[in-house]
């Protein structure tokens, strides 16, 4: 037995606006019999882009329908541009939260009011765009993809619980594994404000002697900055670092990879002759 | 709100006698059956009583009773003990709607090298026999099928099936958990070589099992280390509840017939009027064939968990074969076997009687279905009530 919350209990017993608005014109459709889950979402939107009228019919679940008619009561009175940023998470959050492996039910809610949203701007929509990772369930790699970024999902089991795919036969987890990394590594680092030369030379030094100094000292070896130039970095080999030809190349890399790690990408470690 | 409990496949109460025979073994009569003294000895005598009465309910003998934790263990041990047993063999026969723990297991056995054949089911739920005897081979280990389907309450006919094993030299085992206590069982007039049974679902409590395992069949035990049971199944044995089991027994043999007039009546009562009064839904499972307290019916257009919470508002107890329920996101495997449509899977609803069930209950539950699913499909997308009025005819 799932623990719903009272509101999830209280919106599945007693749904609000349950129907097909009369006169709407923003409808989306989405989910399937054959999935187990399916969601009618009928908008009217009035002549100054507010939400006037919203109506949903669910196939589902309890916590499918309660979705269904929290999204509904969230999106009355809005405009279209306040109805747009309603997350999946938004509709859960408005329940007091849902249990993970149904998290899907809010995902199919924000797929419904995309469409409808769509269809009253008179935007072009694909019933299914990209290519079905999940057959069992009909899901494609955008809306894997969606659901990753949106909600920062980072394994296949998360992804099953947001969109269903990989719930059934389980063929396509190495797929989805792969969108998963893909997505992962898109992610771009947070760029790093400018440095003054100053503040450059300062964290060079404490990088040095935090992060660099002891892991060479535990050898018997040293480092010393000589100067910085520019983006050039001259540094001086020490105690056995500097009578150990091997360590030339893992010496150079160890120092140049360190610090344009933790200061700056553009840092270029030049070694200079005792 | 009083409940009214329809989910007796899932487990079922306690008899009052069994928890009253069970009571001393806690308090009174702790001692360890294995101990020397009388204080710990006399309750391996006791032991050795509910022993008898659970041979008498399957027409066994005493020694072929092996004391287990469940069902699930019990399985287990059956057909570990035949690939352990049957040296050189690596084929296992089954069937597409075994419980989870034969199900399950032979998926894992499958990853390690075996070869598991899963024998198909009709759209009644019957097995296909003749499938069933191609399957059979040399290299054929152990067939495991199951007495009666849980979900279904459909019968296989495991008594045929394991004579066709015999006669080929296979170990056949077969999973009565939810057989045994409801239909009549005597192991003296079949070939079976290993059967589960599980007491919590005979009125037993729950954490108790057995494993008959007929005379001279080969034997490898699953759980090492003790010399409880003559060395098939190590550990301490859980006195009270085996005590509680042997009163079951003895209980269940005594209700037999009960269960197979007023219960199976009350079943058929429930089954018809929901059939009659609900447009739209239809039977899983063959009518005939079957446990007398199981009825397993689908709901088009609606989906099982919904039902069960609007149901659980008035105290009603079942089960749904939905994807939801399951907490998968494919619906039974039991239905999809048998080729349930989607539209009819995801809203399957399963009713299971017992004893202690009455008519006023029953006639509640025929009253407060209709509406649940009423509601529920006015909320459906898929639900276009004229529609459907005219493609059934009613």
């Amino acid at each position: 037995m799932w623990e719903y919350t009272d509101k999830v209990k209280e919106h599945f017993l007693k749904p609000r606006n349950a129907g097909e608005v009369e006169d709407a014109n923003a409808v989306g459709e989405v989910g399937s019999m054959a999935c187990g889950d399916a969601l009618k979402l009928s908008l009217r939107v009035d002549e100054n882009g507010k939400v006037a009228d919203a109506k949903f019919q669910t196939f589902g679940c309890a916590s499918a329908i309660a979705s269904a008619s929290a999204l509904t009561e969230m999106l009355k009175g809005k405009t279209v541009e306040e109805a747009e940023k309603i997350t999946n998470q938004d509709i859960a959050d408005f329940l007091g939260g849902l249990p993970k492996e149904k998290m899907h039910c809010s995902v199919l809610g924000r797929q419904a009011l995309e469409q409808a949203l769509a269809q009253y701007k008179g935007e072009h929509v694909e019933k299914k765009e990209g290519e079905i990772v999940c057959e069992c369930f009909g899901v494609t790699d955008l809306e894997i993809e969606k659901a990753i970024r949106e909600n920062d999902l980072s394994t296949v089991e998360e992804v099953t619980n947001y969109t269903k795919a990989g719930g059934g036969c389980e063929n396509c987890h190495d797929t989805i594994r792969e969108i998963i990394s893909m997505v992962r590594a898109e992610e771009k680092p947070v760029a790093k404000p400018k440095l003054t030369n100053i503040q450059k030379i300062r964290m060079i030094e404490e990088i040095i002697e935090k992060e660099i100094r002891p892991s060479l000292k535990h050898d018997g070896g040293d480092i010393e900055l000589i100067d910085v130039v520019g983006n050039r970095v001259l540094v001086a080999k020490r105690g056995t670092c500097a009578v150990c030809q091997a360590s030339e190349q893992t010496f150079k890399n160890l120092v140049e990879s360190k610090l344009q790690e933790l200061v700056s990408p553009e840092l270029v470690v030049e070694e200079v002759p005792q | 709100m009083t409940t009214i409990y329809l989910d007796n496949n899932a487990t079922t109460q306690v008899a009052s006698g069994v928890l009253e025979a069970m009571l001393p073994y806690y308090h009174d009569l702790y001692g360890n059956p294995s101990s020397a003294y009388i204080f710990g000895g006399q309750v391996g005598r006791k032991i050795q009583g509910a022993r008898e009465q659970v041979a008498a309910l399957i027409g066994a003998m005493p020694e072929e009773i092996i004391f287990t934790s469940c069902g699930s263990e019990s399985d287990n041990t059956a057909i570990m003990s035949a690939l352990s047993t049957e040296t050189g063999k690596a084929h296992i026969v089954t069937s597409r709607v075994e419980h989870p723990a034969v199900k399950v297991l032979c998926t894992h056995l499958s990853n390690k090298g075996y070869r598991v054949t899963e024998i198909p089911v009709n759209r009644e739920g019957q097995l296909d026999m003749d499938r069933y005897k191609e399957s059979l081979s040399r290299d054929t280990a152990i067939v495991s099928l199951m007495w009666a389907n849980n979900e279904t309450g459909v019968i296989f006919p495991v008594e045929e099936a394991a004579q066709m094993a015999w006669d080929r030299g296979i170990v056949f085992h077969t999973d009565a958990v939810q057989a045994v206590g409801k239909i009549p069982i005597d192991m003296k007039n079949n070939t079976i070589d290993m059967l589960s049974l599980s007491g919590h679902k005979l009125h037993a409590p729950k954490g108790t099992g057995v494993l008959y395992v007929r005379k001279g069949t080969r034997f490898s035990p699953f759980l090492i280390g003790g010399h409880q049971e003559k060395g098939r199944r190590g550990g301490t044995e859980n006195t009270a509840s085996i005590i509680g089991l042997g009163k079951a027994c003895d209980l269940a043999a005594l209700n037999m017939e009960e269960e197979n007039t007023r219960v199976k009546q009350l079943r058929d009562k429930l089954e018809k009027e929901i059939l009659d009064r609900v447009p739209n839904s239809r039977l899983n499972g063959e009518p005939l064939n079957r446990l007398p307290n199981t009825t397993n019916i689908s709901f088009e257009f609606v989906e099982g968990e919904a039902i069960l919470l609007m149901m659980d508002e008035f105290g009603i107890c079942a089960s749904s074969g939905s994807a939801c329920t399951s907490g998968s996101l494919q619906p039974s495997h039991v239905l999809r076997a048998m080729g349930v449509p989607f539209t009819m899977a995801h809203g399957s609803i399963r009713f299971s009687m017992s004893i202690y069930n009455t008519e006023e209950e029953i006639d509640f539950v025929i009253d407060k279905i209709p509406p649940i699913i009423e509601k529920l499909r006015n909320l459906s997308p898929y639900w276009k009530p004229d529609e459907q009025v005219c493609a059934t005819g009613a």
